[in-house]
Order: structure tokens, then C-alpha cells, then sequence
């Protein structure tokens, strides 16, 4: 029984990250209709936003303090952030420390610019081309965005710790009566789900609780008569990707200090979260959702020593196994809705 | 000629010319001079340009011809280099049967994966085929070590029982691929002056390869196979309201296709008898398609230059270093000579990625027929210019109606 919960526990944090990508994915695929390969490097983006910031707060002025000395009994340079300066001591240690919770601010508007840049510099001309077309052009995109991360943050990981008062684990068997120690989960992957299911919740009540959601959803569904009734339709969905850019972008901050960020990172969860677009259903939202966090679930469980056991290597395949099933049986995938890209 | 048309036969030639006298064309520079950098007439990449070509042909006959954008065609390169090693292990060192059984093995896993992957289309069939291609990733890395030899890759060893063959040569050395006792790696050298040409035997007979799948691939354009193909690309739903199934036309084209890249796989094997996972990754799947689009997808001559394209600038650009560039821009001030030098720095050298990415999406965005396409735009734009004054005279001589 505990095992079975540490595995949903251990899937709900990769879930997160598959959920928060495949919606960004969605709400682009519902409203512009457009297959974007390069959401994964906005992903990427989100992470090294993170990445910036905090070195951005640690940019440090260096002075000879006389009064120490080194080993070699010279006078010692110190090396002092200016955040320290700015805002004293104490408190520029947290906000350096506290640099990754941070940077969701200044992601926020960055990611934004990036989304509508995007849309309204390239993805707009492609509206009417292919759908092969825009899979191309976007691709080529991510190549793109992720060579220049790499000219200018090397191809390393770059480790950004969480803040020192997440380091750790939280040990949650005991909470729930099982024995101490069995059920042990770090504290910043619990904070990663809580965000997400923040960042999702905020996202489903924007569309079902605002006006704007509401033209919105009403484009996804009819875009001609929504534009006949007199409204700026493609501003509205403009606006949309450059939401599903910062949903990817905050999904990417905060993923900062679970996998250190690197070029690439971006790519491998592409694949995975185009295979959740599908298996949740095509401009699906909630689809979208339910199969991030099945998907990642399921991948923890399969990777228990009791099913590789009896079946070798089932962890790396069955994402992808579940998703041939699943379009080979239900072509719509778990939520999707009829009529949308049928073929 | 063999059942060409006038047009496709003058093609054919051409790249056969092309082909054979490649290691000419790719060296014009002398030895030693500041240019040779830039000579690509050395086996390893003359070879890389044939083999590449050689699956870009193959793929371009399941994306041009019927629209369907794989996503996971490498997985029959791998497939193909595996069964080549294998080849080598058990039975000889001799590259037909390997080969052989590369075509073979990659048009098996590509029937079986195309009858599940083809009962979709758009976007779903790149995601399945994706999904089938990683998925034969992830188990060559982990759970097939003992056929695929994991991370380290299928290497050949000297214990090899290899039934037909020594298992080591005279030597005590692991033989190397061969064809009826000439070596895949024998090379001649001629010296020319300052020039020196290199002619290798696994180039040639890699060319000569390439040479047959390309006159296969334009039987294949021209053949009514080839214009149901192209039927499926432009209406699939009018082809099923005439009464014709299109899937078996599908599928046989996504066969023929898996096999190229098997045989490209094959190939690659018998030149470095070496097969590793890394080859059926999905961005070794996205590389193909860029060739493929580079080219020109749909075309027959498309394929093979974007496939020698974008072979030679991985070469050639990532060769580049900072201290060529600065040699580059030395007939500038100083001033100017860091700061261009600092703007294409960028990229070059290990920024060719960078560089391949934004050729890419300009080649998308204006000219989705790839080379060919620019090429023809060209053309058409002098002969434009030659016909308007052509036009002019003749109007002058006509009469009034």
C-alpha cells in the first residue's frame, strides 16, 4: 500500500510538468488551430528565465577587506552581491536564496512577450498552410531557440537550488498513520503540484469565469460568427498563446530545481507532452490535464522493481505504448471532442 | 533509356556524372591553400553525402509522394545498421548479405509499423510513428543490450563466429566489410599538382547504390503507383468516393520507404561496421525531414541535395573556428574586422545548429519547395526576361487579328 502511494506521489510531480505543457499545447491547438512544436523550448525558456534571475541577483561587487586574511596571510577579497547592498544583508540573502519563487515574476511578462512575439512575427502566417507546414516551421523554431539558450548558457546543466526552506524531505507516511520513514517525498515537489494545480485551476476559471474566457471559448468552438458578432477575435487568441507560453513558461521555472535546466530539456518533454495532447484528445483541455498526470503516474509505476521485473524495460516505453493503444482504440483520444482534427 | 523519359534519363546521367566524378568536384581547392578547408572530397563525408541521400530519397517517397510526415523514420536506419552488424557477426564480412538483410528487417518492422501507424493520418500519424521510433529507442538502449549492445552500441569482436568468413584475418585483427576481397576502406590517391584526390571503394560502391535507388525512386514518381501516391496527397477522401482503398498504396509506400532507410542504415554499417542507439533518435527522425524539406519534398533531385547540403555544412561550418574568421575579415579595420567577426561567430562552429535552424525556417516560410523550387524560381525569372523580349518581336511581326 505504501508503495503504491510513493508511486502516485513520485508520478504526480513529472504529471505536473506533462499537464501544464499539453495544456499550453491545447489552448493553442484549440484556438489557432496550430500544432506547435516549439513549445517545448518555451518550456525551456521558462527554466532558464529562472536561470537569469538568479544570476541576475547575484551579480556581485568584489573589495579587499583588510581586516581578514587568506590562508596565504593576504588581505581577503570578498565577494558581495549587490542585492545585499540594496536590500541589507539579511534580507538580500533571502530574496538570492528565494531566486527560482522569484523568477515566476519576472517570467511571467517575459514569457508573455515571447508567446505573442511568436504569434504575431511567424505563426500567423501560418494559419492557412498545411498542418505539415506548421509542424515544420515550428520545429525549426525550437532548433533555433535552443541553439541560441545554448550559445549563450553553454550546453551544461546549470543546478538552481530551491530555496533553502524547501531542501529536504517531507515525510508523509507518518501524517497519514503509516510507519515513519516509508513514505518520504522532497518538499519542492510538493510545491511543484501545488502550483500546477494552481496555475491549472487559474487557467480553467480564466476561461469559464471571465468574459474574455468566455469569447474565447466561444471562438474555439465557432471563430467565424464569433468575428460576424463584431469582436477582435484574433487579438483575443493572441493574447491566448501568449497565456499557453507563460503556462509553459512557470511550468518551466519551477522545474528549474527538480532537473537542472539544460538546452535540450525542452525536446525530451515535447515528444512526451504531444504524446499526453493526444492521449488526453485533441483541443481538450481537461483531456490534456487527465493525461499529464495519468501519464506520469502510470510512467512511476511502471518503473517499480516489481513490474520491471517481470517485464524489462516497460518504464521506458509505456508512454508511448499507452498512447498507440489508445489512438489505434479510441481515435479521439480519452476527451476529445468530435470534429476536431479528425484527420 | 530503361523505361526513363527523355528528361529523367538527362537526370539520371547527370547524377551519375555527379556521383562518379565527386571526388574531383568536392576538392577544387589545392592542398595546403587557405581554401582547402572548404574541399569535401574525403571518403568519410563523401560517403555521409550517398548514405544520406540515399535515406532522403526513400523518405521523400513517403512525404513527398503521399503526404504522410514521419516523424520516427530513423528507427529503420537503426533497424538497418543492427542487422548489418549482425550480418557481420554471424555469416561474413561480405556487404551483400548484410545489406540484404538491413532491407529485409527494416521493410518487416516498417510493415508492421506502418499497418498500425497508417490507420491514422496528419498529425496522428507523425505522433504514432514518433511514438513507435522512440519507443524502439528507448528498448535498443536498455532492455535489448544483449542484441543491440545498449549504450556502448553492437560492435563486432574478435569472437565472432562469422561462419563464412575468418573470424580474424591474417593479421589478428577484426576483418573489416568487404565486397569479394576489396576492402570497404581501400583508398587510392592522386596527386595532381597541388591536388590530391582520393578514391574509395566504399564511396563508389555506396554511389553506386545510391545510383539504383534513385532510378528506382523516379520509376516509382512515374509509375501509376506514383500517381496514386500523389492522388492520396491531394484528396485522400475523393480517392476512397472512387471506390479505391488507399491504405495498401499507403502502406506499400511507407514499406519501400523503411526499406531505404534500411539500406541507407546497411550501408552506413558496412562502411563503419558499428551500430548505436543514437541513430534511431527522433532528432536523427527530425534531420531526414530536413533534408527532405530542404531539398525540395515532392521532387526527385530534391532529396539528394539537401541530404549533401546539410552533410557538408556540419562538416565544413563546424570546422570553423574564430581564428579563420578573423583571417576572413583581415582586409578590415580592426575595429570592424571583431565586431563582424563577433557577429558570425554565432554561427559557426559548434553554433551550425543554429545556423541549419534558421536556413530551415526561411526555407518554410518562403520557399516550401525547397532548392529545387528556388532553383526553378530562378530560372524562371531569366527566362521570363528572354521571353518578354522574344515577345516583343514576335508581336511586332504578327498581324492584327
Amino acid at each position: 500500500m505504501d508503495a503504491i502511494i510513493l508511486q502516485i506521489l513520485n508520478g504526480l510531480d513529472k504529471g505536473s510538468a506533462y499537464a501544464l505543457i499539453a495544456l499550453g499545447l491545447t489552448l493553442i491547438f484549440g484556438t489557432l488551430g496550430v500544432v506547435n512544436f516549439a513549445h517545448g523550448a518555451l518550456f525551456m525558456i521558462g527554466a532558464f528565465c529562472a536561470v537569469t534571475l538568479s544570476r541576475i541577483l547575484s551579480i556581485s561587487r568584489t573589495y579587499v577587506d583588510e581586516t581578514q586574511k587568506d590562508f596565504l596571510g593576504r588581505p581577503l577579497e570578498v565577494k558581495v552581491p549587490y542585492a545585499h547592498d540594496i536590500f541589507g544583508p539579511e534580507m538580500g540573502a533571502a530574496i538570492i536564496d528565494w531566486a527560482v519563487p522569484l523568477s515566476i515574476l519576472f517570467a511571467i511578462p517575459v514569457m508573455i512577450a515571447v508567446g505573442v512575439i511568436m504569434e504575431r512575427g511567424l505563426i500567423k502566417h501560418f494559419y492557412k498552410r498545411p498542418h505539415a507546414d506548421q509542424i515544420l516551421v515550428t520545429f525549426g523554431l525550437a532548433i533555433v531557440l535552443q541553439e541560441i539558450i545554448k550559445y549563450y548558457y553553454g550546453a551544461n546543466p546549470i543546478p538552481t537550488p530551491a530555496p533553502a526552506a524547501f531542501k529536504g524531505s517531507f515525510d508523509f507516511g507518518a501524517v497519514i498513520g503509516f510507519d515513519a520513514n516509508t513514505i518520504i517525498y522532497p518538499y519542492w515537489r510538493l510545491v511543484y503540484f501545488a502550483f500546477a494545480a494552481v496555475i491549472i485551476g487559474a487557467v480553467f476559471a480564466f476561461l469559464q469565469f471571465t468574459t474574455f474566457g468566455m469569447v474565447v471559448r466561444a471562438g474555439m468552438a465557432d471563430r467565424e460568427t464569433v468575428g460576424l458578432l463584431g469582436i477582435n477575435i484574433d487579438k483575443r487568441f493572441t493574447m491566448m498563446f501568449g497565456l499557453a507560453a507563460a503556462v509553459a513558461g512557470l511550468a518551466g521555472v519551477m522545474y528549474a530545481p527538480i532537473n537542472s535546466p539544460n538546452y535540450h530539456m525542452g525536446m525530451d518533454f515535447l515528444v512526451l507532452s504531444f504524446v499526453v495532447v493526444v492521449v488526453g484528445g485533441m483541443g481538450s483541455l481537461p483531456g490534456a490535464v487527465l493525461a499529464g498526470f495519468l501519464l506520469g503516474i502510470l510512467e512511476s509505476f511502471a518503473s517499480m522493481k516489481e513490474v520491471i521485473n517481470i517485464l524489462p524495460g516497460i518504464n521506458q516505453i509505456i508512454i508511448y505504448l499507452v498512447a498507440i493503444i489508445i489512438l489505434l482504440t479510441r481515435p479521439r483520444g480519452l476527451m476529445g471532442r468530435k470534429g476536431v482534427m479528425e484527420e | 533509356m530503361l523505361g526513363l523519359g527523355k528528361k529523367d534519363t538527362t537526370l539520371v546521367l547527370l547524377v551519375a556524372c555527379l556521383t562518379m566524378l565527386a571526388p574531383f568536384l568536392l576538392n577544387p581547392f589545392p592542398e595546403g591553400s587557405a581554401m582547402a578547408q572548404f574541399n569535401a572530397g574525403y571518403p568519410d563525408l563523401m560517403q555521409r553525402f550517398v548514405i544520406f541521400g540515399i535515406f532522403a530519397i526513400g523518405f521523400n517517397i513517403l512525404f513527398g509522394l503521399t503526404g504522410y510526415l514521419s516523424f520516427g523514420h530513423a528507427a529503420f536506419l537503426g533497424i538497418g545498421s543492427y542487422a548489418a552488424v549482425w550480418m557481420f557477426k554471424l555469416l561474413s564480412m561480405n556487404v551483400i548479405p548484410a545489406i540484404l538483410l538491413a532491407v529485409v528487417m527494416s521493410g518487416l518492422f516498417a510493415l508492421l509499423i506502418g499497418f498500425i501507424s497508417l490507420r491514422r493520418s496528419g498529425i496522428y500519424f507523425s505522433i504514432l510513428t514518433l511514438a513507435f521510433a522512440q519507443m524502439m529507442f528507448a528498448l535498443a538502449y536498455s532492455v535489448l543490450t544483449p542484441i543491440t549492445g545498449g549504450e556502448t552500441g553492437l560492435q563486432l569482436a574478435p569472437d565472432d563466429p562469422r561462419v563464412l568468413d575468418t573470424a580474424t584475418s591474417a593479421s589478428g585483427n577484426i576483418p573489416v566489410p568487404g565486397l569479394f576481397g576489396m576492402e570497404m576502406r581501400d583508398t587510392a590517391k592522386l596527386e595532381l599538382g597541388s591536388w590530391v584526390f582520393t578514391f574509395n571503394v566504399g564511396y563508389y560502391f555506396s554511389a553506386i547504390v545510391m545510383l539504383i535507388s534513385f532510378y528506382l525512386a523516379i520509376r516509382i514518381f512515374r509509375s501509376p503507383f506514383g500517381m496514386m501516391l500523389r492522388a492520396v496527397k491531394s484528396n485522400q477522401q475523393r480517392v476512397n468516393y472512387t471506390g479505391l482503398n488507399a491504405r495498401p498504396y499507403t502502406l506499400a509506400a511507407f514499406v519501400i520507404s523503411g526499406m531505404y532507410a534500411g539500406l541507407a542504415g546497411g550501408l552506413m554499417a558496412s562502411m563503419d561496421p558499428l551500430a548505436g542507439a543514437e541513430r534511431m533518435f527522433w532528432t536523427a527522425s527530425g534531420e531526414v525531414v530536413l533534408m527532405t524539406i530542404l531539398g525540395g519534398a515532392g521532387t526527385l533531385i530534391g532529396p539528394v541535395l539537401g541530404a549533401g547540403m546539410i552533410k557538408y555544412m556540419e562538416n565544413i561550418i563546424s570546422k570553423i573556428n574564430s581564428d579563420i574568421l578573423h583571417s576572413w575579415f583581415a582586409f578590415l579595420p580592426d575595429g570592424l574586422e571583431d565586431f563582424m567577426v563577433a557577429i558570425v561567430y554565432p554561427f559557426i562552429g559548434k553554433g551550425w545548429h543554429l545556423t541549419l535552424g534558421i536556413i530551415f525556417m526561411l526555407v518554410v516560410i518562403f520557399l516550401p519547395g525547397g532548392l529545387v523550387e528556388g532553383g526553378q524560381r530562378i530560372a524562371r525569372l531569366f527566362r521570363r526576361k528572354k521571353q518578354a523580349k522574344g515577345d516583343d518581336a514576335s508581336k511586332a511581326k504578327q498581324p492584327a487579328e
